[in-house]
């Protein structure tokens, strides 16, 4: 017998075998179905409001790695470069019972909240940066959210591949105290890879979560008309998981 | 009497599967970012302490780079993985066979006994114990069911954010999520070694009836009933 032929046929029969049985319907749902699990458990142990760890200063690494969208490369976000973002709004809009468009300077006069924590991209790298700008609940609570509005969306100035970038949240992530619009990395504008001028922290899940380059915020009942209604680019493109705690 | 017990035939096969799985997604997840830091923080590649093979598409599950469906599988496994151990784990606790199979003991520490275990297992005689296992299965067994798998646990849930914030200590103690993943890995590959070396073993000592036992229990010959006992 031979048995390294045979350890290679067995190790073929497994790959070919879950790559098949993983596109078949029941096995999509299950393995779909982990993300419930993963979301029910860990706020089970942690409860709604378990905070981030937070860093002090000299944890931060020297750098703060930009990934995905660099830059937009737009001309509209080109002209915001050259006019150091004096210009940009940040629209509060959907299920909201007083809209809003707030200016950078509107945003800089909010009470801020500044936090040193580690970023998590879903590839396994990590990033410690100290982030300041106003807490999402608070411009949440200004604009007055609708009872039946379930989910907030980020709608951001870049495209991937012609695709407008976006992501979204419930309401406990909307709510937590450390999810916040940042507009400062390090103590000075955040730099254009990381998001300028406006970014979300949403602390306790992933990287591709914390949207960048934010230019509105909407209040929605449900994700599904929204994009591909998956709740974020890379959940719509790629089948990322939209609850990305872990 | 049972050889195995059925607690430890369900807890083998579904610990088998999971962990076949679990690797194999691994390996993809891997290639997503194959570079391994110690620390809390970690993406340069000059700061990297390992520069990690891009593993083939033979060898990952599924076959093709998806970092997405790789986690997929990977965070549907680790469920079974995890609660078959814990249920393991008590079962073994409570009916004995941790104290008795699982764990060496002080006197087991004689180095001269010790190397002509290893002797014994290079001449392929695998029956020269007068316990159901032998010093060396002991002791392998026990450093992956007491250390190995639960630490693949643990690391694996200091790498997510949602549980350091519930749980800070789970991070803390591997010195930060950076040094956490590299455990992770590290450790995954000590179980790929012993799994290898435990099917060559299992190849060695009669793969049949090593199968058959482990599926349908088999019997255990006692040698030396304890006195009084009714056998």
């Amino acid at each position: 017998m031979n048995r390294r032929g045979l350890l290679a046929g067995v190790s073929a029969l497994i790959i070919a075998g879950c790559t098949k049985i993983g596109e078949t319907k029941p096995m999509t749902s299950l393995l779909k179905s982990t993300e419930g699990w993963n979301k029910w458990a860990q706020r089970l142990f942690g409860g709604r409001t378990a905070l981030a760890r937070e860093f002090d200063r000299e944890d931060r690494s020297p750098t703060f790695r930009g990934n995905g969208t660099q830059d937009p490369g737009t001309p509209e976000y080109q002209a915001h470069i050259d006019a150091g973002f004096a210009d940009w709004r940040l629209e509060v809009r959907g299920m909201v019972t007083k809209p809003l468009s707030l200016s950078m300077a509107d945003i800089r006069c909010m009470t801020q909240r500044t936090q040193i924590t580690r970023h998590d991209c879903v590839e396994g790298w990590s990033a410690i940066g100290e982030w300041t700008g106003p807490v999402l609940g608070d411009i949440l609570r200004a604009a007055g959210i609708q009872d039946d509005a379930k989910y907030i969306i980020f709608r951001c100035a870049d495209a991937i591949g012609g695709t407008d970038y976006y992501e979204s949240v419930d309401m406990v992530d909307a709510f937590h105290p450390q999810t916040i619009v940042a507009h400062e990395l390090n103590g000075e504008g955040l730099p254009i890879k990381n998001g300028a001028p406006l970014r979300m922290r949403i602390e306790r899940q992933l990287g591709y979560k914390h949207a960048k380059y934010v230019s509105a915020i909407e209040a929605v009942a449900s994700l599904g008309d929204i994009g591909d209604g998956k709740g974020g680019y890379w959940e719509d493109r790629s089948g990322y998981q939209w609850y990305a705690g872990i | 009497m049972k050889r195995h017990l059925l607690s430890s035939r369900l807890w083998h096969w579904i610990n088998a599967i999971s962990l076949i799985i679990l690797f194999m997604s691994g390996l993809n997840i891997s290639n997503a970012h194959p570079r391994l830091y110690w620390g809390h923080y970690g993406f340069a590649p000059e700061d990297a302490w390992l520069h990690v093979m891009r593993f083939p598409g033979w060898m990952t599950i599924p076959d093709y780079y998806s970092l997405a469906k790789a986690r997929e599988w990977h965070l549907l496994f680790a469920w079974p993985f995890a609660i078959a151990l814990l249920f393991f784990l008590v079962a073994a606790l409570v009916n004995g066979h941790a104290k008795r199979d699982l764990t060496t003991r002080k006197r087991d520490w004689n180095w001269s006994e010790i190397k002509e275990d290893i002797a014994q297992h290079l001449k392929l005689n695998f029956e020269h114990s007068s316990e159901k296992y032998n010093f060396l299965q002991r002791f392998s067994y026990g450093l992956v069911i007491f250390i190995g798998l639960p630490l693949m646990i643990f690391t694996g849930l200091a790498m997510s954010p949602a549980m350091d914030a519930n749980w800070p200590w789970i991070v803390d103690v591997f010195g930060g999520r950076q040094s956490a993943r590299s455990i992770h890995f590290i450790v995954a590959f000590g179980l790929a070694a012993f799994f290898v070396l435990h099917i060559v073993l299992v190849l060695l000592a009669g793969p049949i009836g090593q199968l058959r036992d482990m599926i349908t229990g088999g019997t255990l010959e006692v040698e030396k009933p304890a006195e009084g006992e009714a056998t």
